[in-house]
């Protein structure tokens, strides 16, 4: 029942990682939650580690197996001591064994304050993984509910020895299978394995989770977002997305009449609305595409935000493809800000603003008023940054535009992490363009005034008609 | 002393009286602009129906591609698998003139997208044509005329309905280059400047460039030169207003790809040249009169006749002999049904089957122009007192437009700036009697009261009345030509009206004058004025609620309001938009060629026929598949590497435009071409009906099951509400086409077809195909399929 990993790995493993974990941390007790509700899978896991080692501990490494590293989108990690939170967030920074054969990607995390022996800390770890639900079949018929696979070790994967763990799935509604162990318990829609005592490192035994989830599958496979800063006080917002829907694929077309019949029957895997809500004070909201403007689509606002629920132009099925466009306006006061040494500092919020969204490519290109200087940029996380120049409205150098690009982004970005934009503008630069229209204006005329009073006629009389006339 | 100060105070006036008309002349550029954009107000920036959706494509590829790849592109997007040579058949006026606003806009870093210069592009061009006509007009009877025009043509609802926000067609720069060269030929016309002569070819190139409604122009103009000789109003101005717009205008047409050398080979093109020569010898007559005794003169022109009659004879017979060689008397097919109006429905179903190719109706007049119809009359007898060049040409241009318009309601636009010119010379010629008299009257009255000479009075009068009266009062002594001519020197010299040429002349006219002061009763003139003005307001309530209501809707989304607020259907740009993002890129669509433009625009999608309808057969051969039973209609799609299949069905909402009702046309464009498609199988007692009367072959073509499949399903009758009753055959199944997507309304309904049952891989599938066409072959339908 237990299939343990090659121990030539374990071996491997444990000699690249004798430095840590000759510490002798040991991890008491884990309780691992799998939360399996929609399209991202979010496990969060509360671990207690103890010391028992003659050293003080400064560093913790969290494994997971290259399946669940490639689709790792984000990493949250709480630290606690006695009782005590000390919240800390912590850059990923994947170090991975220089072995080829290990199959394993390890996250040392640096822990705030030095582990003591003999002492235990509590470790929250959460954790986002995308793209690890597999729809099985592949292909179904409008009628039928999408049905998905999650397959995970039922042991929580840890260089470390672990005492006692459990893991819990919760699930959306119905289960078609499941793994079957001696220590499981489904209670509705939770089903919990363990507990399981006194398990080695690296553990491992497979569990798969077949049930249904027809919650939107949707996926961004491209999502663009233009943000222009003006000082006049605006910002313009440009979001342009291509949505698939990721789950199986429709087979044997798309019938409206079994789709109008009964839609809760028919169609239950497909998606007709994406919900987005936009920062609060947005004005000036449009949703289109490239031929033209999307009527369906409701808009509220209230002090905490605005909500824009958008029809797609059809329902989406598995496989389907659309591609869209919103944008909106925003006061600058509420992003903008100047920090002590004169910089102007602009805080945005990375990632989309559609709910549970997964964004396969997120590139977002922050347009800064012509004239600015000295950009730099601050985030929690990696990206890739470049820079370039848009001209726009009467631009003459240009508009230095931040480049930030980042594979696989998931709404938790958006709710944890900023990023902070530097720059220096002089205000003088405002009144420019409006010099320049000015003095345009007067150009043109002037022109006129002097070429009313020119004279450009090479002879008096030059008109034929006169000069007949004339000879008359 | 006097005199200094009269003309100084009236040169205030006229300074004065420039800077009103330059702003009168803006605000109307402004109303002509923004009464086109009820259609993005009331719907959004969007470019409209069928043709515009091309441009609007052929502008993408020009603005992202250049000039150079935009004259050699071959679109493979349509006609497949003809493919089409879009630089060489387009007319490319529109498209240039919208991408030159494009590059100039985003040169100067003004950020808009060519969506939106093609959606203002109209617009835009109706304030430069509302200027035209205001050029024009004033060519012809002077600035108050010229301004009533330019307003009247600024909201004449026929041209609105060409030009509103979004309609990015030819026609919307095209009436503007119409307006345009007219006006630069009667400006030719009356200063005999070779500068406007030149100017007019370009005009006229441009003109040529737009829209193929150019031969109108290269017609008209020649007509007008021939009257002009024939009344004996030849004269050098003339000459040089005609002949270099013959010379360089057809240089510079013939290079325009779509026309090439059409410009001199087509019969729409001969009568310019006839009258080329015609005018050269009229000229070679004059100059030969100068010089020769009026004896000899006689001499030659009896010698001359006879040596003429016999060599026209010739070349008439030459000519007569190289149209009738050419199968259509080298008249194209929409050229000859101007001519015939009965030639199209004869023999081109595929002309006849546009809406915009039929008769107007007269309801259509009225709603098109309105109170112009009753003036335009008003305005011909204006423009005949006096008769001048230019005004003849004005009513020359509105004769010929009246009759084409009747032919062709499309061309409905072209009456429409003459019915503009007409009314607004009628309505200025109008007011400017009837404030006359009141003046007259008003001015007697304070006159009297102060006890003034009366014949002080005539003469103010006489220098502040404008032009109109006095050609009027003048038109009496007008016999002679040279008398005309003269006169025609004074009116382009109104401004200076004291300087005219004789004064003896004027002297008799205001001795006149004072005799005979032409004004009408005050009370009259007052009521005459308002109700002027109540006439000129209904006609703009009546445009404004045409432009709002009638002309706006792209057609593309369609609303409607019901007891719980406004409904939008937009199911054509959920099926484009399916279309676009979930079928393959080389995928073929196959639809009737009415939204063929639509979705290689809008879906990015190959077609089979599109709206250029430049090959019958290939149409003929989608409207066979279409009326064709399931198993030869996939057999003809197939052949055609078609995989999905488009129709349009309205039956569930009552969109009546939809493919039911245009089946007929499929038949009849099909079985023009393939016999064995019958129009009488298709119709019960001659009618045509889907219901269960209907005909064994109706109910069983492709057509019918495509637009009805599963219908029944919805209310469990099969009610359709276009037809407005059940339909015939509410039960099948489809054997060789499979639904994969129908839109919200049903209004697009997207089939796809099934692969070939029991597909055998290999040499034996060669012999099956081999075997399948003799088949088809020995079933006695041999010209079943054009692509096998």
């Amino acid at each position: 029942m237990e299939c343990r990993l090659p121990f030539s790995l374990v071996v491997f493993c444990l000699v690249i990682l004798s430095s840590t974990v000759r510490s002798e941390l040991v991890i008491s007790s884990v309780e691992k939650f799998v939360d399996l509700h929609s399209h991202i899978v979010r496990v969060v896991s509360f671990l207690k580690v103890e010391n028992q080692g003659p050293y003080d501990v400064s560093e913790f490494v969290l494994a997971f197996p290259d399946a669940q590293a490639k689709n790792l989108a984000t990493m949250l990690v709480i630290y606690l001591e006695e009782g005590k939170i000390i919240y800390s967030e912590f850059p990923i920074n994947s170090t991975k064994p220089k072995l080829k054969q290990s199959n394993m990607t390890f996250y040392p995390v640096t822990l705030p304050k030095k582990l003591e022996k003999g002492k235990t800390a509590g470790l929250d770890v959460y954790v986002v993984l995308t793209n690890l639900l597999k729809p099985l079949p592949k292909e179904i018929t409008q009628a039928e509910s999408q049905l998905l696979v999650y397959t995970d070790n039922i042991y929580y994967t840890s260089p470390y020895h672990i005492r006692n763990q459990s893991i819990v799935f919760r699930l959306p509604g119905r289960i078609e299978s499941y793994s079957e162990y001696s220590e499981m318990r489904l209670v509705e829609s939770e089903l919990r394995y363990g507990p399981f005592e006194e398990q080695p490192p690296f553990s491992y035994s497979p569990v798969v989770v077949h049930f249904e989830n027809n919650n939107s599958f949707a996926v961004a496979s491209n999502f663009v977002q233009e943000i222009e800063i003006s000082h006049w006080g605006n910002v313009q917002v440009t979001e342009q997305y291509t949505i698939i829907h990721g789950g199986a694929h429709l087979k044997n077309g798309f019938s409206r009449i079994d789709y109008q019949a009964n839609p809760s029957m028919s169609g239950a895997s497909s998606f007709r609305t994406l919900v987005a809500r936009l920062p609060p004070m947005s004005h000036s909201v449009y949703y289109r595409d490239e031929i033209g403007n999307i009527s369906t689509s409701h808009l509220r606002g209230d002090s905490q935000g605005t909500q824009l629920e958008m029809e797609l132009r059809f329902p989406m099925f598995g496989g389907w493809k659309i591609s869209f466009s919103i944008g909106y306006s925003l006061p600058l006061h509420d992003f903008l800000f100047e920090s002590d040494a004169g910089n102007n500092v602009l805080n945005i919020t990375f990632g989309s603003s559609i709910e549970e969204i997964v964004v396969e490519n997120q590139i977002v290109r922050v347009v800064l008023p012509q004239g600015s200087k000295d950009i730099s940029v601050k985030s929690r996380f990696t990206t890739k940054k470049s820079q370039e120049l848009k001209y726009s409205h009467l631009d003459i150098v240009g508009r230095p535009v931040v480049v930030l690009e980042k594979d696989n982004v998931v709404p938790e970005h958006k709710r944890y992490f900023q990023v902070y934009i530097y720059y220096k503008f002089n205000n003088i630069f405002l009144l420019g363009k409006a010099m320049m229209l000015i003095l345009g204006i007067f150009l043109l005329f002037l022109i006129c005034i002097l070429y009313m009073h020119a004279d450009l006629a090479l002879s008096k009389t030059s008109s034929w008609e006169e000069e007949t006339e004339g000879r008359k | 002393m006097a005199t200094s100060k009269v003309e100084g105070s009236s040169s205030l006036r006229h300074a004065f009286g420039g800077v009103l008309s330059v702003f009168i002349l803006l605000l109307i550029g402004v109303v002509a602009f923004s009464i086109r954009l009820f259609s993005v107000i009331k719907y959004e920036s969007v470019i409209h129906e069928f043709d515009p959706y091309f441009n609007y494509r052929v502008t993408q590829f020009l603005s992202k591609n250049g000039i150079y790849d935009f004259w050699n592109w071959f679109d493979d997007r349509t006609w497949y698998p003809l493919g089409r040579v879009i630089g060489g058949t387009v007319y490319p006026g529109l498209t240039l003139t919208a991408g030159t606003m494009w590059k100039l806009a985003n040169s100067l870093n003004i950020p808009l997208s060519v969506e939106t210069v093609c959606v203002f592009t109209a617009p835009i061009f109706s304030a430069f044509a509302a200027w035209a006509t205001y050029l024009l007009t004033k060519e012809v009877k002077g600035t108050g005329a010229g301004i009533t025009a330019a307003a009247i043509l600024a909201m004449v609802p026929s041209y609105i309905s060409r030009s509103v926000a979004g309609s990015y067609d030819n026609e919307a720069v095209a009436i503007f280059a119409l307006i345009f060269t007219f006006y630069l030929y009667i400006k030719t016309l009356n200063t005999g400047s070779l500068f406007y002569a030149t100017l007019n070819s370009l005009a006229y190139f441009y003109m040529v460039c737009s829209w193929g409604g150019y031969t109108f122009i290269i017609n008209l103009i020649p007509m007008h030169v021939l009257l002009c000789i024939v009344t004996g109003r030849y004269s050098s101005r003339l000459y040089i207003a005609y002949a270099p717009l013959v010379v360089l205008g057809t240089l510079l047409a013939a290079l325009v790809p779509v026309v090439g050398f059409n410009a001199v080979m087509t019969s729409e093109h001969f009568g310019s040249f006839l009258v080329f020569i015609i005018i050269h010898v009229v000229a070679l007559v004059y100059y030969i009169k100068g010089i020769l005794t009026p004896r000899l003169f006689k001499v030659a022109t009896t010698l001359v006749l006879t040596v003429g009659i016999a060599v026209c004879a010739v070349v008439v017979a030459i000519l007569v002999a190289l149209v009738a060689s050419s199968p259509t008397k080298g008249w194209s097919g929409r050229s000859l049904s101007l001519l015939d109006p009965t030639y199209a429905s004869k023999y081109i179903p595929i002309i006849a089957s546009v809406s915009e190719h039929q008769p107007p109706t007269w309801p259509s007049y009225f709603m098109d122009i309105n109170v112009l119809a009753f003036l335009v009359p008003a305005g011909i007898v204006a423009c005949f007192l006096p008769l001048s060049d230019a005004s003849s040409f004005a009513v020359l241009y509105l004769v010929t437009s009246v009759y084409f318009s009747g032919v062709m309601v499309r061309l409905m636009l072209v009456l429409a700036p003459a019915a503009c010119i007409m009314s607004g010379i009628a309505l200025s010629e109008a007011f400017g009697v009837l404030t006359r008299s009141m003046k007259f009257h008003i001015t007697k009255y304070f006159e009297c009261s102060h006890t003034e000479a009366p014949a002080k009075l005539g003469e103010s009068t006489s220098t502040e009345s404008s032009a109109p009266l006095e050609n009027m009062t003048k038109s009496d002594t007008t016999e002679k030509p040279e008398v005309a001519r003269k006169e025609k020197v004074a009116r382009r010299k109104q401004k200076k009206e004291k300087e005219l040429t004789e004064n003896a002349h004027v002297k008799p006219v205001s001795a006149k004058k004072e005799k005979r002061p032409l004004v009408l009763p005050l009370e009259a003139s007052i009521v005459s004025v308002f109700l002027l003005i109540v006439l000129g307001g209904l006609y703009v309530l009546h445009c404004v609620w045409a432009a709002a209501e009638a002309y706006s809707a792209p057609s593309i989304v369609l609303t409607s309001h019901s007891h719980d607020g406004l409904h939008v259907f937009d199911d054509f740009r959920e099926a484009y938009a399916w279309l676009r993002h979930n079928t393959e890129v080389d995928d073929k669509v196959a639809s009737w060629w009415d939204y063929g433009y639509q979705t290689t625009a809008m879906a990015n999608r190959t077609v089979i026929v599109d709206n250029n309808t430049w090959n019958n057969t290939h149409i003929a051969t989608v409207g066979t598949a279409m009326s064709s039973p399931e198993k030869a209609a996939w057999e003809i799609f197939n052949s055609l590497d078609v995989k999905y299949v488009l129709v349009v069905f309205g039956g569930l909402v009552g969109y009546p435009s939809d493919d039911i009702n245009k089946f007929l046309w499929m038949v009849r464009i099909g079985g023009g071409v393939f016999p064995h498609i019958k129009e009488a199988d298709y119709l019960k007692d001659g009618q045509y009906r889907v219901d269960a009367q209907a005909t064994h072959t109706m109910l069983n073509c492709l057509m019918y099951k495509l637009s009805y499949y599963r219908f029944v399903e919805t209310d469990g009758k099969g009610f359709d509400r276009v037809r407005r009753y059940e339909i015939g055959k509410k039960h099948f199944k489809l054997t060789h086409f499979e639904e994969v997507f129908t839109t919200h309304h049903w209004m697009v309904r997207i089939y796809k077809l099934k692969p070939q049952k029991n597909r055998i891989r290999g040499k034996s599938r060669k012999s099956k195909l081999g075997s399948k066409s003799t088949s088809s072959k020995s079933g006695g339908m041999t010209h079943k399929n054009p692509w096998n």
